[in-house]
């Protein structure tokens, strides 16, 4: 028991931190720019496929510098000629926009790679087991992922809270006119602020593709969860979208680890009844229902505390 | 004027589609194009395009031209019966179908459904791959044939051969939530207790199909357990991400699989290091020794750049001629009848026969394991250097269970 309690908490840090990564990109947009970026995932895909691509080419570590630059300068590109475009229509043509970009990339992406999972290995260098815990190994990259995450963390905090470009970005969503009469280019911040986040995107996909799997339904399968991290989270606020990362990995984590059903806490239904609906939710185990866990905490931590763990806003 | 050319020029390869509709013969392929399943039935996709450009170069069925049709269902039952609609109403009689049990069980109804209410527009559904024994039991129909072993054929056989390995103690089952994978569960259960009650199942798990990205959780527990052996029926993502969870983690088991040679498997497999120690079971294998077949894998390669998967393809679009011919006819009434106890020679060598009681074709079952190649042994997968290797190799005759089907003959 204590061997799956020390693993599944292993694993379930390490899938927080993985959301986390993926989140944090996604909440910096939000929280700076009021934009919900439903191509955030895509973003994430499209730096696996470029990780991939890259890495065939001039190697794994090349690539992950390179990956998250080039689909950075795509994102760049489509808060320039995309979203400022449309940002005069209101919050909603942004985000069709950007619900109709993340099935524009899913197409290209599958044109241009196929469908089936891509070969992307785990580089040489960190291709060994760590160490070993209760006869399990724990893989050198997953550690590697782990630190990535922590320093992008820290790293984002710092920028944001502590260094003059994030105070200019954090007046620009509030005071973004009077940002300007001060002499600073306000879109050209909304730009990089869209391009730093897109590039954090890609550099989850770029370390999450050897791990994961590198396919192009890789976005579809994400996706949805993120916005679970962002709203349970709080929307906007980056320590939020931390914690509410790391909630979510360890509860999936623990939630498939656990066998109990309500069966198993109360007794068989009485088998007279013959096997209905109601049979099949008695005896149905959490393992099973795991999966839809976070969805669950989505829906009680809207009804509970709407602005989210650590949001300040109600929107 | 200019209205005029621009309306010929819209009209007119519509009347030329309709002239030539007359002459091909459509099969409506639907399968997943996209989302989680969509690698295998991509390959699928190949594979019948494949078979249909081999046919056509022999001058089609009876002089038809046989046409693929690719319809995209997303893995989904629903969306299967808008696109079998879709196939219907552009004229097709045949379609062919494999991955998901609950997509076939839908198709199957929806077909018979449809040629009870549309006499003289009936619809064959051909189906390769989806395994549910209740296609061919309680849920059988007679416009329904199936050229890949049943699950319980296949656990049949896999736990005749599991029983004399005296090595195997602890079992742990594996499966993706749906009838499938239910069906692999309980066989498992229910053959072993039989054949070899002393072995232990100390793990019996259900996930949900073609949404879990990482199985570390669930490989923490297989290896709590303590189980030797595993066995699952996953196939797709679900089984390469299986795997590769297992190769991280280091677990050393022995997997007993349904799918291991898809999309990404024996990548997979290989990242693991497990030698000889990961088995599936299927009607057909690249090294299976039989000339014929392995000269049809070197052509299927070389053109379509994918393994063969699906032997069974290459049996039921044969057979699919085999049967027009004898009854001289493209309509699919005649062509179901003229199916029934066909009595077939598979492509890996071996009498196969469609049984007329159910629709479910019997055929040799092979166990082979994944591993490094010996001279004879031609074929690797997925370019690991790695391939299947003849374990053991089951003739028609064990490889039958009986059925309970009452066919409801028109």
């Amino acid at each position: 028991m204590l061997e799956l309690i020390v693993i599944s908490t292993l694993n379930g840090v390490l899938f927080g931190m993985l959301l986390f990564l993926l989140s944090s990109g996604l909440t910096v947009i939000f929280s700076m720019m009021g934009v919900l970026n439903f191509a955030h995932a895509s973003f994430y895909m499209l730096g696996a496929f470029f990780g991939f691509q890259l890495t065939k080419w001039i190697g794994f570590w090349p690539a992950l510098v390179l990956a998250p630059l080039l689909v950075g300068a795509i994102g760049m590109a489509v808060e320039r000629y995309g979203l400022r475009n449309t940002h005069k229509h209101g919050h909603v043509a942004e985000l069709l926009l950007t619900f109709g970009l993340a099935f524009a990339i899913e197409e290209i992406v599958s044109m241009i790679w196929g469908k089936s999972p891509l070969d992307y290995r785990v580089p040489a260098l960190l291709d060994f087991p760590a160490f070993t815990i209760f006869s399990t190994n724990y893989p050198a990259y997953k550690l590697f992922m782990l630190a990535v995450s922590v320093i992008i963390f820290v790293a984002l905090l710092i920028v944001l809270k502590r260094t003059r470009v994030g105070l200019i970005v954090q007046a620009a969503l509030t005071h973004p006119h009077m940002v300007g009469h001060l002499g600073h280019n306000v879109g050209r911040v909304f730009m990089a602020v869209f391009g730093v986040g897109s590039a954090l995107a890609a550099l989850a996909g770029v370390i999450a593709g050897p791990a994961l799997v590198t396919q192009s339904d890789m976005a579809a399968a994400l996706g949805p969860i993120l916005f679970v991290v962002i709203v349970f989270g709080g929307l906007g606020s980056l320590p939020g979208a931390f914690i509410a990362s790391l909630v979510i990995g360890l509860v999936q984590t623990f939630a498939v680890a656990l066998d109990g059903s309500l069966a198993s806490a109360f007794g068989p239904l009485d088998p007279a009844a013959g096997p209905s609906v109601l049979t099949d939710i008695w005896n149905v185990t959490i393992a099973q229902v795991a999966p839809i866990v976070p969805y669950m905490l989505l829906v009680i931590i809207l009804i509970v505390r709407p602005m989210g763990l650590m949001g300040t806003r109600e929107s | 004027m200019r209205k005029l050319t621009l309306a010929i020029a819209v009209i007119a390869p519509m009347l030329g589609h309709a002239a030539s509709a007359e002459d091909t013969l459509k099969i409506g392929y639907i399968d997943p194009l996209s989302g989680g399943g969509a690698s295998v039935g991509e390959g699928g996709l190949k594979t019948f395009q494949y078979l249909a450009d081999e046919l056509n170069a022999k001058g089609g069925i009876l002089g038809h031209k046989i046409e693929i049709i690719p319809l995209d269902n997303k893995t989904n039952p629903q969306e299967s019966l808008v696109q079998a609609q879709k196939a219907i109403d552009a004229g097709v009689h045949y379609i062919t179908q494999g991955n998901g049990s609950s997509v076939g069980a839908a198709l199957s109804d929806f077909v018979t459904k449809n040629n009870s209410r549309n006499p003289g527009k009936e619809v064959l559904y051909f189906n390769y791959a989806a395994v549910d024994p209740s296609l061919t039991n309680e849920k059988c129909s007679y416009w329904h044939f199936r050229w890949d072993a049943s699950s319980d054929i296949k656990m049949e056989a896999l736990t005749n051969y599991m029983k004399d390995t005296a090595s195997i103690k602890k079992v742990y089952l594996i499966n993706q939530d749906y009838s499938f994978g239910q069906s692999v569960r309980t066989d498992a259960r229910k053959m072993l207790g039989a054949k070899r009650p002393d072995i232990q199942i100390v793990g019996d798990e259900l996930h949900p199909l073609l949404k879990v990205t990482d199985f570390s959780p669930y490989i923490a527990k297989i290896k709590a357990s303590g189980a030797d052996s595993v066995v699952t029926g996953n196939w797709g993502q679900d089984f390469a991400l299986l795997l590769k969870a297992a190769a991280d983690a280091g677990l050393k088991v022995n997997w007993y699989t349904y799918y291991a040679g898809g999309a990404g498997g024996p990548t997979a497999v290989k990242q693991t290091g497990l030698d000889g120690q990961v088995f599936q079971i299927t009607e057909g294998f690249a090294n299976s020794g039989n000339k014929a077949a392995m000269d049809y894998e070197k052509a299927f390669r070389a053109k379509v750049n994918l393994s063969l998967w699906y032997p069974r393809a290459v049996n039921e679009m044969r057979m699919f001629k085999a049967a027009a011919e004898k009854a001289n006819s493209i309509d699919p009434v005649k062509v179901a009848a003229a199916l029934e106890d066909l009595k077939f020679e598979v492509l890996d060598g071996g009498q196969g026969i469609m049984r007329k009681d159910d629709h479910q074709f019997l055929q040799p079952i092979y166990i082979s394991s994944f591993g490094k190649l010996t001279e004879s042994e031609p074929f690797d997968e997925e370019s690991t250097g790695w391939g299947w290797h003849l374990v053991s190799k089951i003739d028609t005759p064990q490889a039958m269970v009986s059925t309970t089907c009452k066919m409801a003959r028109p």
